[in-house]
């Protein structure tokens, strides 16, 4: 009796010692993705693709690579209803759990505004991919924050850079008329400075139209463009906004092929509403839409099991989900970077950092990771955190698909980096932030 | 003297320059009041018959739009769809009635309201459950062709919807003045217990006027989910009623349609005559402020009733 006591005693000892040390060695390897999105909520349309992507990505890497470097990655959604306070109450849940936080991507505007100070102190870099502080992209103010591919200063640049090659070049701009209608929010009014820098360089007039959140009803601002007949409709909007301005603007027999949304206004979501009425209405992406990149092969291979219909029903191939799988791919690319400087090991805050700023998405990379002739290649640096190469793509609706339309059109960083720079400065100058040098 | 200038002379010198511009302005704010008189309407029906202020009207206009396109979606057709909604949101009244009113009869109106936001999270988070939070489109056949009629542009969409609110309020208002069941809802809004004591059933009445509710909520919800789509934003169009209710009066049908017609024009013309100077993006907060304005001067607004309490 007391020999089997002592025998089941010592394999209950190795099996508690045994199974310790494989959740130590599990917990000291993993690589933790929060997850912050908003699958309830008015803006839940444009949030179920955004999180259903982080989550395939996340399954497919695992899946297929076995994790990053052979570190599994571990993700934990938590739900922010695009509410900027319960953002940050998810930051603070997340940002310690699984050994700690690879990185943050809010997935709004607002919220990386309020994460930006606390990041810094805890180590954890902010990848506000497409959004968020345009001022960030000097990245000797803002060391721990990444905006690449481009910011909305960039983006509205770009597409003055594409007005003019519609028209036939930049000489001819002035005269022309672009009306902004923009989300009456920090987001939504990004890209008036630059527009107004624009137009007084170019010549042409610029007229500013704000819709009150949420943007159901805009018949004022639409009677306003019916009566100024601007040449040139862009739009900062989101969520309900996007839809109904495409419908009144159909309303009002407005060219859609000269209503240009900016990348968060050219969703799947935002055109279905209007039906037929949106075919030929335009967006600026920073990627393509679709599956028809080895990525999304492999998604619906190893995520979905090969079942593309249940994958089309998560939104795979729209552009949203895409956006995700652009933004994670390379945020993956540089926790790799991050964990071979490590030693193969979970990297720290720092390593992670300094692998985000050292990030360079060559061609050759981006085919290697599934995504050639998806996006544009680029090299982030310490000073320019936006990336080498901002600019936009223009995509358009046809009625049952989005197309990309143009190559790559650059921003103006000529005109938008000094914006930047002096944007970071006096933001360092009102919170006591010495600069680093580059 | 710019300062003057922007805000007491440039804008009426505007109006007068283009007169025909100042009267498309006018009727887009007609037409966008009509469309918030709908969700103003349901609801005047739940305070009218029960003295409570329903926190849950948006979200049943959301879940009544999403259990309609839910079921198109699956290919039930149209008039089925339409009528098992109905069922549906007189379905919910029945339990509504069953498990929140009837516990909670003679309740200070307080707790009645409280009870309708906890309801407001019910439906909102009911519906989405059931029918996913992705927007989706709605199509009930109403055609949308713009026109222009002496330079004013004009839109089918937005006649049918006037035409809708106009039937609609007719219908109400006839039900309310000259039903039985009508007579007895307003007896019931003015004291529950007087009420049961001379035999009017209040739980039938309560089930009734929730279910009415219910159905204005259905026409909202076709009507703004034709126009904008079918996503939990329908729910915040509450919003849009609130200043029409403090302008028309709480308890009042035609009220809620005069007062959505005023909030509408002012709207519209101050978002476009006034919005420049202040940046735009006025017409959301300018409506609250107009209605505050017109509180001070008759706070139960233009035809809700007077209340003299004995002191």
């Amino acid at each position: 009796m007391k020999i089997r006591h002592l025998l089941l005693a010592a394999a209950g000892i190795v099996v508690g010692v045994t199974g310790v040390t494989e959740a130590k060695r599990a917990y000291a390897d993993d690589l933790f993705f929060p997850v912050m999105v908003y699958r309830t909520g008015p803006y839940a349309p444009s949030g179920i693709p955004i999180a259903n992507a982080i989550q395939d990505f996340v399954a497919l890497i695992n899946k297929r690579d076995g994790g990053i470097e052979g570190n599994r990655i571990v993700s934990e959604e938590c739900e922010t209803k695009y509410n900027t306070k319960v953002g940050v109450e998810c930051y603070e849940k997340l940002k310690k759990k699984h050994g700690g936080a690879m990185f943050v991507n809010p997935n709004s505007t607002g919220l990386t505004y309020q994460l930006i100070p606390k990041a810094a102190v805890d180590k954890i870099t902010i990848l506000s991919s497409g959004y968020g502080r345009t001022a960030a992209a000097d990245g000797r103010v803002f060391p721990w924050v990444f905006n690449f591919p481009s910011t909305y200063w960039s983006q509205a640049s770009a597409f003055v850079n594409y007005v003019g090659q519609e028209i036939g070049g930049l000489d001819k701009l002035s005269g022309q008329h672009i009306a902004h209608v923009h989300h009456n929010s920090a987001y939504g009014k990004e890209a008036n400075p630059t527009l107004q820098t624009l137009s007084k360089k170019y010549g042409f007039k610029l007229t500013l139209l704000a819709v009150d959140h949420p943007g159901q009803e805009q018949k004022a601002t639409w009677l306003q463009v019916r009566r100024k007949r601007p040449d040139w409709v862009f739009m900062s909007g989101w969520g309900v906004m996007n839809q109904v301005a495409i419908k009144e603007a159909n309303g009002i027999g407005y060219p859609m092929d000269k209503f240009v949304g900016n990348w968060w206004s050219g969703s799947d979501a935002d055109v279905i509403p209007a039906g037929d009425g949106s075919i030929g209405y335009k967006s600026t992406n920073m990627h393509a839409a679709g599956t028809n990149y080895p990525v999304f092969k492999d998604i619906i291979k190893y995520v979905y099991g090969g079942d593309a219909a249940k994958a089309k029903a998560n939104n795979v191939g729209e552009v949203l989900y895409n956006r995700m799988i652009n933004t994670y791919t390379f945020a993956t690319e540089a926790v790799r970077d991050a964990v071979k400087a490590a030693g193969g090991k979970r990297p720290n805050g720092d390593q992670v950092r300094a692998a985000f700023e050292g990030l360079n998405m060559t061609k050759e990379r981006l085919a290697a990771r599934g995504i050639g002739g998806f996006t544009w290649p680029l090299k982030v640096s310490c000073k320019n955190h936006e990336g080498d190469a901002p600019g936009v793509f223009i995509q358009q609706w046809d009625g049952k698909q989005w197309k990309l339309i143009s190559d790559f059109i650059p921003a103006m960083s000529d005109v938008v980096r000094p914006m930047v720079e002096k944007a970071a400065a006096a933001y360092a100058k009102e919170n006591n932030i010495t600069p680093r040098s580059c | 003297m710019e300062v003057f200038n922007t805000f007491f002379i440039a804008p009426f010198a505007d109006m007068i320059g283009s007169p025909i511009f100042l009267l498309e302005v006018v009727i887009g704010g007609i037409l966008a009041g009509i469309m918030y008189s709908l969700v103003a309407l349901g609801f005047v029906l739940i305070y009218k018959a029960s003295g409570v202020f329903n926190f849950a009207q948006g979200a049943m206009v959301l879940f009544a739009a999403l259990t309609l396109v839910g079921l198109m979606e699956h290919s039930v057709p149209l008039v089925l769809a339409i009528l098992v909604t109905l069922a549906v949101m007189i379905g919910c009244a029945y339990l509504i009635e069953r498990w929140l009113l009837r516990p909670l009869v003679n309740q200070a109106q307080i707790i009645l309201f409280m009870a309708t936001i906890g309801l407001n999270f019910v439906f909102e988070g009911g519906g989405q459950i059931v029918w996913g939070s992705n927007v989706k489109k709605l199509d009930v056949g109403i055609p949308e062709k713009s026109f222009e009629v002496g330079g004013v542009l004009l839109n089918t969409f937005d006649l049918t919807a006037a035409l809708v609110a106009a039937v609609l309020v007719g219908f109400l208002a006839i039900f309310f003045q000259k039903t039985s069941v009508g007579r007895a809802l307003r007896a019931v809004a003015d004291d529950h217990q007087a009420a049961l004591a001379v035999g009017i059933p209040l739980k039938t009445i309560w089930v009734i006027v929730w279910s009415v509710a219910g159905f204005v909520a259905l026409v909202a919800g076709i009507m703004w989910g034709g126009k904008a789509g079918v996503s939990f934003s329908l729910a915040l169009i509450a919003l849009k009623a609130l200043p029409v209710l403090i302008l028309g009066g709480f308890e009042s049908v035609p009220g809620a349609i005069i007062g959505g017609l005023l909030i509408g024009i002012f709207e519209k013309v101050s978002e476009v005559y006034w919005g420049p100077a202040f940046g735009g993006a006025i017409e959301g907060w300018f409506a609250y402020m107009a209605a505050l304005v017109f509180l001070m001067f008759r706070p139960q607004g233009l035809f809700g009733e007077k209340i003299i309490e004995r002191v």
